[in-house]
């Protein structure tokens, strides 16, 4: 599966169309013929039902004329047929690069007493346990039960860098057919053969499972109600014609027909769909069905964990706060020193900031032999290290760090709870640190400040979210005065603060009460039940099963961030059904100038007047509205398959822009397109 | 006073009267449908008809009542036209014809009054009144109704209740039809319309020959003909007669009447809606298309293409001396824009793309503004389509005065949009096709065509003008017709009470940036697109060969 990692800039785009596959979809276009397959396309059916009458008028009454017209007939509907076979063919290359993923393994399967026996990975029934060890491919979907291993997983994401997977936590879900690469686990299935991520994965790729969506059903309705009106006008204008002294042919009126009827949106309509869902895979998000693109399309509030999606996912220290009377390098250095041995991103960037605002060096680990860390528990809320010389520093949250301080003798000052105080209300987090140097009393040296870092550009895309008329809330289980903080710095709409998840979901629900789209990402299995509440739950492949199971998009990279590509994608698919639509009706207009001219002038000269492409005759201009019909529907699968370029625009700018290129243009573009053929068409001797 | 000049005084005067009344009538109209309170003698009138007028009724039981009432409308005046020779005040006339009788039922109870008769030669004066005239207030009535509660579906939400149809009905009739029509027939009395019930009068004419002139209630029939779109003329000739239009000041009031309603339900839309700039937009298209008809079409009918008319001033023939050229071009073109069907010149004699253009007002479905009740639901219902292929431009699932166009309401909405043109080619096809029907034609050539597609035209757009030149009195056209309107008139009804039924269920959307703004003008443009695009695609084809091969 191709990689395509966005850059975090890029707007969404689809796959370019490899001219390769139009000849290579050709037999799949073929078979598709098949009138029980058309007849589910009702707007192709009629052009269908019209080619196969006007081959046997063609047959009847044969002429140059009447064989042209038959094989471009045919090929309108082929062409709308490769269009689908195209964006068919895109998923089916992907799913059998996971079907190679899917290769018959055997699981080593542990009995109740805990020896292992060998059976079929396809036989694992629900609540097997079995062992992976390194160099082994999971057997099937599952929860790690015990132990912890690296995995490689770029079967199913495409990414080479292994990911840990561990028992219990978020992070517990493995996947069948990705390869255990360290250590060894014991994993619990938790899908039934043939119901794996990866079946479901090769089905929706494969438009197996493609349903359609309200917005396409409804689609497909008012495209049917108007080829019923246009069959409507082509079947009453013989009477008319005959009364008009001018009974016209059959085949030149399938041939109206056909260049009325909204056949280019209906010929590329289900391309858009697959081409749509196609493009979320090439995002490595995992869509359980079209509907919920739609859904993520309309969506109006965005709930966004700040952890990892806003912010980079760690605080950092920003300055250090010494109290009167201590040397800020002294602070800094004892800050260094407890944090020498704590790996945390927090602790990392004390020992980094020590260095850049200090010029401390850092102590290679064998300097300080017989210093004795203090790791972080969640119990003590510390860290420190406990020096040669009986100099001990302890460095963590203020209440904490206060009490050591005064079990070691010391007295407080007011001083530290100003600043941690002052801190917290800019929406920090304070670390206060202390010594002890040889059981006299204890002191609290200052305070590191740390910051929440908000990523970069952050706010540039709520501010196109907001224009998108999309709400964004953040969602922390920080204090509500870090949560107001960071949402100013980064430029929410709202924050939910010291969130639970009943309260996430309570949120859900009231902005439902209130008719509103939710979109959320989640990963843990106490999201699982906002995930299923949302109208878009898209879950981390990092988290737990649990959540896969309730969202209804599953994100291979798990990138929080990319929920608002699925917003445009979602919008994208809309959009392109309706520019194409708009192009479609719009390009009628230039073919009744061709062919009404043309049919009547003999009988009415006057009605050459509408002849404004001065076409050269009446069966080449016919013949050349036929093609120009056919022609565009070719043309327009590449934009079919990439969709219409999005922007984050207001709507009413969305709709000036569209409406310029798609509906004017389609006024124009086929006069143009028309004409040229026309020229063409009108060398051929017997035509012109 | 040149016929131009006088042409554009007359629509300032009237786009000058529409406008001081658009607002307080708007809201009145608002005030009358929310108001809680019935006045004692609707209260009297439930008591009879045993309505519980405090009953909110489902879409079902509102169109099934709507049905019930209509059914049992198109019975009683067919038995009046019937048994006439047994009823009083008949001045001598016998009982009407079966088919033509059916026609005329139809025709008046779906609001289209297409008169396959000359009302002075064979109803009369009780039929006029108690039949005709009677059914000109409550056709109307029903096309408001309707129009209520779609607005009350998009209005409402979670809920199954559209309102009291039998509520809506009396209402419109009591508060709204009657004292407007009232003030306007006195007025037109007073500016020389007939009201007497005279039986005729023998008078000697200028050839020495004797000559009856019948006389009867004809400015009150008049005033709700105009005011209900109706359309029905007490004469033959319609307005085009001087007992019916004595002259331009009742010509004025006359196209003020018909527009009036059609106009200022548009207020009554926005201010139910909350949100008065949706109403503003409805109307702005509605003024769009009027306008640029009247523009074609008095641009037309003033350029003549004969030599000898354009020697003679312009295209008179079929026109009235004592309006002109532009009066009768606004006439026409307000007649054919509301469903209205009066004519005060005969469309048939104008020029080939001028009379063309009449047929393709009609053809846009009857909204610009279209008629009483009618003329709004039409518009929403193409303004629902417009909002779908929009809404799907800007990326989100389409909405519209925050509620989703799902596909069941494109279902509705596109059933809605189907039956008119359908129909209408359907019946022109028939009457082509067939060798009988084609003897009623009285021009040859494209001119024929126009007459029999104007004809099915009028019918399926519950139009009720006549292009003249064609003999429909016969047992194809009284049938055909009869069916046409009763079909485009109340399947679409009930289309759009379903539709109001499943608007009414939905939860509001909330307004947000990207939720498609449908009171700019960029929205109102699309409208007004969609609605030429698809009238035109539609009827291009038998345009072409009619007005178009004749006057090209």
């Amino acid at each position: 599966m191709p990689s395509t990692t966005p850059t975090f800039r890029s707007r969404v785009h689809g796959g370019l169309l490899d001219p390769k596959m139009l000849l290579t979809s050709l037999p799949d276009a073929a078979r598709k013929l098949d009138p029980r397959v058309m007849v589910r396309n009702p707007v192709m059916f009629v052009v269908e039902v019209g080619a196969v009458l006007s081959t046997a008028l063609a047959i009847q009454d044969p002429s140059l004329f009447g064989w042209s017209v038959v094989v471009w007939l045919w090929l309108t509907v082929v062409f709308a047929n490769l269009a689908e076979a195209v964006a068919e063919g895109r998923g089916k290359a992907q799913a059998a690069t996971l079907r190679r993923a899917k290769t018959e393994n055997v699981a080593r399967r542990l009995r109740q007493d805990g020896t292992e026996e060998s059976i079929a990975g396809a036989q694992l029934m629900l609540g097997d346990r079995v062992v992976v060890d390194a160099g082994e491919v999971i057997p099937g979907d599952g929860d790690v039960v015990e132990g912890v291993a690296s995995v490689d997983e770029s079967a199913i994401t495409g990414e080479s860098a292994p990911v840990i997977r561990e028992s219990g936590g978020d992070r517990s879900s493995v996947t069948g057919g990705t390869k255990v690469l360290s250590d060894r686990i014991v994993v619990q299935i938790t899908a039934k053969p043939g119901e794996s991520f990866i079946d479901r994965m090769i089905s929706l790729v494969e438009g197996a499972s493609r349903q359609k969506t309200p917005n396409e059903i409804a689609l497909n309705i008012l495209l049917a109600s108007l080829t019923i009106v246009f069959l409507m006008a082509t079947v009453t204008l013989q009477p008319f014609a005959i009364y008009s002294g001018a009974q016209q042919s059959l085949i030149v009126l399938v041939a109206l027909l056909v260049c009325l009827i909204p056949t280019t949106i209906g010929a590329l309509l289900s391309a858009i769909g697959i081409a749509g869902m196609d493009r979320l895979v090439q995002h490595n998000v995992l869509a359980m069905s079209g509907r919920a693109v739609e859904a993520a399309g309309d969506v109006n509030t965005l709930l966004l964990d700040k952890t990892g999606t806003i912010t980079l996912g760690n605080r950092q220290a920003a300055e250090f706060l010494a109290v009167d009377g201590v040397d800020p390098e002294a602070l800094a250095d004892a800050a260094q020193l407890s944090s020498l041995a704590d790996v945390t991103p927090e602790g990392r960037s004390i020992v980094v900031l020590a260095k850049t605002a200090h010029g401390l060096r850092e102590r290679a680990p064998g300097e300080l032999k017989t210093a004795h860390f203090v790791a972080f528990t969640a119990q003590i809320r510390m860290s420190g290290v406990d020096l040669d010389g009986g100099r001990q520093i302890r460095k963590g949250a203020a209440a904490a760090v206060m009490t050591w301080v005064r079990d070691n003798g010391g007295h407080p000052t007011d001083e530290v709870g100003a600043i941690v105080d002052g801190i917290s209300t800019a929406g920090g987090t304070p670390l206060v640190v202390a010594e002890c140097v040889n059981g006299t009393a204890a002191r609290a040296l200052g305070v590191v400040h740390l910051k929440d870092v908000v990523k970069d550009g952050m706010r540039e895309r709520f501010d196109e979210m907001r224009r998108m008329g999309i709400r964004t809330v953040m969602i922390t289980g920080d204090n509500p005065l870090t949560a107001r903080d960071i949402a100013e710095e980064a430029g929410l709409d709202d924050f939910l603060a010291e969130a639970t998840p009943e309260d996430k979901m309570a949120l859900i629900k009231s902005e439902q009460e209130g008719g509103r789209l939710v979109a959320m990402t989640g990963d843990g299995t106490n999201d699982a039940p906002a995930l299923a509440q949302a109208d878009v739950g898209v879950a981390m492949n990092t988290g737990t099963s649990a959540a896969k199971e309730a969202g209804n998009m599953v994100d291979l990279d798990s990138n929080p961030t990319k929920l608002i590509e699925i917003v445009e994608i979602g919008k994208q698919l809309l959009i392109t059904r309706g520019a194409l639509t708009t192009f479609s009706i719009a390009n009628d207009v230039a073919k009744y100038f061709a062919i009404i001219p043309a049919l009547f002038a003999a009988v009415y000269p006057g009605l050459d007047k509408l002849n404004i492409m001065g076409l050269s005759s009446p069966d080449s201009a016919i013949l050349s509205a036929v093609i120009f019909n056919a022609l565009i529907i070719v043309a327009l699968v590449p934009l079919s398959l990439k969709g219409v370029q999005y922007r984050p625009v207001s709507a009413d700018k969305l709709l000036r822009r569209n409406l310029g290129i798609y509906g004017l243009g389609g006024l124009i573009a086929p006069f143009v397109g028309i004409k040229i053929i026309d020229l063409l068409v009108s060398l051929i001797p017997g035509i012109a | 006073m040149s016929d131009t000049t006088a042409g554009l005084l007359q629509v300032g005067l009237l786009i000058a009267a529409l406008a001081a009344c658009y607002r307080p009538l708007g809201a009145y109209m608002a005030r009358v449908y929310e108001s809680e309170h019935d006045t004692r003698a609707e209260r009297v009138l439930y008591r009879v008809m045993g309505v519980d007028s405090k009953a909110d009724q489902r879409w079902p039981s509102y169109a099934r009542a709507l049905l019930a009432f209509s059914a049992v409308s198109v019975l009683s005046l067919y038995a009046f036209q019937r048994l006439q020779a047994h009823l009083p005040m008949n001045l001598g006339f016998p009982g009407v014809a079966p088919d033509q009788a059916f026609n005329t039922a139809t025709s008046f109870v779906s609001n289209t009054n297409w008169q396959s008769y000359s009302g002075e030669s064979t109803m009369g004066h009780l039929v006029q009144m108690s039949g005709l005239a009677v059914q000109n207030f409550v056709s109307a009535a029903v096309g408001m109704a309707v129009a209520v509660a779609l607005i009350r579906g998009f209005v409402r939400s979670r809920t199954d209740r559209l309102g009291n149809f039998w509520v809506d009905l009396v209402r419109s009739s009591l508060r709204i039809l009657l004292p407007i029509s009232v003030v306007g027939a006195i007025t037109l009395v007073a500016l020389g319309a007939v009201q007497n019930f005279s039986s005729g009068t023998k008078v000697s004419t200028l050839a020495g020959e004797s000559q009856t002139i019948t006389g009867g209630p004809v400015a009150s029939q008049e005033a709700i003909k105009e005011l209900g779109t109706n359309g029905g003329g007490f004469y033959n000739a319609n307005s085009a007669h001087p007992f019916e239009n004595p002259n331009p000041f009742s010509n004025l009031l006359e196209i003020f009447l018909l527009l009036l309603i059609p106009v200022c339900l548009t207020y009554t839309f926005g201010r139910m809606v909350k949100d008065k700039r949706q109403g503003y937009a409805l109307l702005a298209a509605m003024t769009v298309l009027w306008g640029a008809i009247l523009a074609g079409i008095s641009i037309l009918e003033a350029n003549h293409p004969g030599t000898a008319l354009n020697l003679a001033g312009a295209s008179m023939e079929g026109k009235e001396t004592r309006f002109g050229v532009a009066a009768s071009s606004l006439f026409a073109t307000s007649t054919t824009g509301t469903s209205t069907g009066a004519v005060n010149s005969f469309h048939d004699s104008f020029t080939a793309l001028g009379g063309g253009l009449t047929i393709f007002n009609m053809g846009l479905g009857e909204v610009a503004p279209g008629g009483v009740g009618s003329g709004l639901y039409g518009m929403l219902v193409l303004a629902i389509v417009t909002v779908f292929v929009a809404g799907l431009m800007v990326g989100r699932t389409p909405e519209y005065l925050r509620k989703k166009i799902t596909p069941r309401e494109i279902k509705l909405v596109s059933l809605n949009i189907l039956i008119m043109p359908v129909l209408a080619l359907a019946g022109t096809g028939l009457a082509m096709g067939l060798p009988k029907p084609k003897e009623s034609i009285l021009n040859p050539g494209p001119h024929g065509l126009s007459e029999v597609l104007y004809a099915f035209m009028s019918a399926g757009n519950n139009n009720g003008s006549a292009f003249a030149g064609l003999s429909v009195n016969t047992g194809f056209y009284n049938t055909a017709l009869g069916l046409i309107m009763l079909a485009v008139r109340f399947v679409p009804i009930v289309l759009v009470l379903a539709l109001a039924g499943s608007l009414a269920r939905q939860q509001p959307v909330p307004a947000t940036a990207g939720t498609l703004p449908t009171h700019r003008t960029l929205f109102v443009g699309m409208l007004v697109g969609v609605i030429i695009v698809v009238a035109g695609l539609t009827f291009f084809p038998a345009l072409a060969l009619g007005p178009l091969a004749e006057g090209l």
